[in-house]
């Protein structure tokens, strides 16, 4: 399977990312090798096989639906790129 | 008392609990050790020099607490670990200034059981990689010969543990991670169970792949840090509540090996073996017998498609948990976009690198509309058939026994091309996607690189018990490695 460098670019943007146009080439190049190496899978016949999406098959774990104040304000935004001391600031949107 | 930082964790245990050591002695060695050897081996992205000093001492003032199983013990985990007012990169540009404000649980229980945190290992950017080449920051090399890469993405790991720098670290193992560099290294690396060991607070790469575990010197220093480690946690829905056996205490369950029925998978054992890992493996197996082991053919049919399905999983995966950096939170922000979206990918596109950058774009072209059903769906259908060969092998051996890697470590940019580099996980994955344990034990040096060899065993679910009681039990009967010469 080959996969065309306009098809990298275009899911790439879905994976915001921005790449060079070397990148691109380069890329669907690897990429290409890599998605028909995973080809392969296509001889395995599973048509009555239940995917197995985790090796922890348990039921859905619940707690309490109680709040807990973990951490401060200040610890929570003391990672942020920009923040007004009281909430994380973004470029603007509208 | 000089010379600590050559003991084992056990060893050093011992030192300290008889007062023939202390915590600051034990720190302050390993901490002269890194000194030392860090300029070429390049193992840790950072060094907790005072502060673990003034730990230490906080610990002595205290005196030994044989409560605590790691009382004043110096250890180094994976910057994949989030560690309260430490930096954590998960040797990424996008992470360079990124301090969480709390203790990922594994991180938590070492300190808990006394620990003393040295340093952060460097690692494959989010652990991506096989070879701890994909840093952002730089290489680390093999300690027992420095053109040589320690294996990834836990290298760091292995290395510094190799290195003597410290006794024990942490390491994930998502594909093989663990496993990988403990087998270059001649280290003795355990994956756990998944479930065995709560992933809070370890940065998800591939989330129903990834497990924590030890990287040691000795098999019985594998039990302690994984008791210490082990053990439900309500922050993990993924983690499994169910005791935690006394691993130190089942190393004695064994004298020899009578009545253990080792597996052989043909598909381990055959074609594109070095033939140098060959030998040290199958000397080790013939070991296993003479120590009253039967061996039994196994089938393990699907190994075949385990490569292929393991990187749809765990891009798949990657590319879902990777969405989280954007820039808002934390993690690295471009500062002249104008607009969110423009933002977003800016900041993204400058802070991965481009083995992260790969592994996002095939995540995410597998779970888009259309290829969904063909690939991702597909994958975890194959996965189910995998497990179900293990099972089938179980049926019939108690261990499964194998190489670890089809190679010794190989050298620095040798394998430059992605999927060459994807290939060498090929014994390691089917573990993590049917979440089974392994551990790789060191088995003696290659006869041609004169390199490390890893013997893997790979066992039933939560079957870390017998598994390492039979390690410990070939590990007596070895010859032990040589120091790398560093």
């Amino acid at each position: 399977m080959k996969i065309s460098p306009e098809e990298v670019a275009r899911v790439a943007r879905l994976a915001r990312l921005d790449l060079s146009e070397e990148k691109v080439e380069l890329f669907s190049g690897q990429l290409g090798d890599i998605l028909d190496y995973m080809d392969k899978l296509g001889e395995v016949e599973t048509a009555e096989v239940e995917p197995l999406y985790s090796p922890v098959e348990h039921v859905t774990v619940l707690r309490p639906d109680e709040t807990a104040k973990e951490y401060s304000r200040e610890e929570i935004l003391s990672n942020a790129p920009e923040t007004d001391g009281s909430h994380f600031i973004v470029p603007r949107i509208v | 008392m000089s010379e600590l930082h050559q003991k084992t964790l056990t060893e050093l245990r011992s030192l300290l609990l008889a007062g023939k050591a202390t915590a600051e002695q034990a720190v302050s060695d390993c901490l002269g050790r890194i000194e030392a050897t860090e300029p070429s081996v390049r193992a840790l992205l950072q060094v907790r020099g005072e502060d673990a000093l003034a730990e230490a001492r906080e610990l002595d003032k205290a005196g030994p607490d044989p409560q605590k199983p790691l009382w004043g013990i110096p250890l180094a985990v994976k910057d994949v670990l989030c560690t309260r007012g430490q930096r954590t990169t998960c040797g990424s540009r996008i992470l360079e200034n990124f301090t969480p404000v709390f203790d990922a649980t594994a991180v938590a229980r070492l300190r808990e059981a006394g620990a003393v945190l040295v340093g952060k290992t460097n690692m494959d950017e989010f652990a991506m990689g096989s070879s701890t080449e994909n840093s952002a920051y730089f290489p680390t090399r093999n300690p027992w010969a420095l053109d040589r890469v320690p294996g990834g993405s836990s290298g760091g790991s292995g290395a510094t543990v190799a290195a003597r720098q410290c006794p024990a670290a942490l390491g994930t193992d998502t594909g093989g991670s663990i496993r990988l560099p403990a087998s270059f290294c001649g280290l003795v690396g355990l994956k756990p169970t998944y479930g065995r060991v709560s992933r809070f607070g370890m940065v998800a790469y591939g989330s129903s792949l990834d497990q924590i575990g030890p990287m040691t010197r000795c098999v019985e220093d594998a039990a302690r840090v994984l008791g210490v480690i082990a053990g439900h946690d309500p922050r993990d829905s993924t983690s499994v509540d169910r005791p935690v056996p006394d691993y130190v205490a089942a190393l004695e369950q064994r004298s020899d090996l009578s009545g253990l029925r080792i597996g052989l998978p043909e598909e381990y054992w055959g074609e594109g073996l070095a033939p140098e890992v060959a030998a040290a493996c199958g000397a080790a197996v013939e070991k296993m017998r003479a120590l009253g082991a039967t061996t039994v053919p196994v089938k393990l049919s699907m190994t075949q498609y385990a490569i292929a399905t393991y990187y749809i999983v765990a891009m798949a995966e990657a590319s879902s948990n990777l969405a989280r950096f954007d820039g808002v939170r934390y993690g690295y922000r471009n500062r002249e976009a104008s607009e969110l979206i423009d933002m977003y990918t800016r900041s993204r596109t400058e802070g991965f690198g481009d083995e992260v950058q790969r592994r996002i774009i095939i995540g995410t072209y597998v779970l888009s509309s259309g290829y969904y059903d063909a690939y991702y769906r597909k994958a975890a259908q194959v996965r189910r058939l995998l497990r179900e060969d293990f099972l089938k092998a179980f049926e019939s051996c108690d261990l499964i026994a194998g190489p670890v890697c089809p190679t010794t470590a190989f050298k620095v940019g040798d394998k430059a091309d992605p999927l060459q580099m994807y290939l060498m996980d090929i014994f390691t994955i089917s573990a993590n996607l049917a979440g089974l344990p392994g551990m790789s034990l060191p088995v003696g040096l290659g006869a041609e690189s004169g390199m490390p060899v890893g013997l893997q065993l790979m066992g039933p679910s939560f079957s870390e018990e017998s598994m390492l009681a039979a390690a410990h039990c070939l590990e007596q009967a070895l010859p032990p490695l040589p120091a790398p010469s560093l």
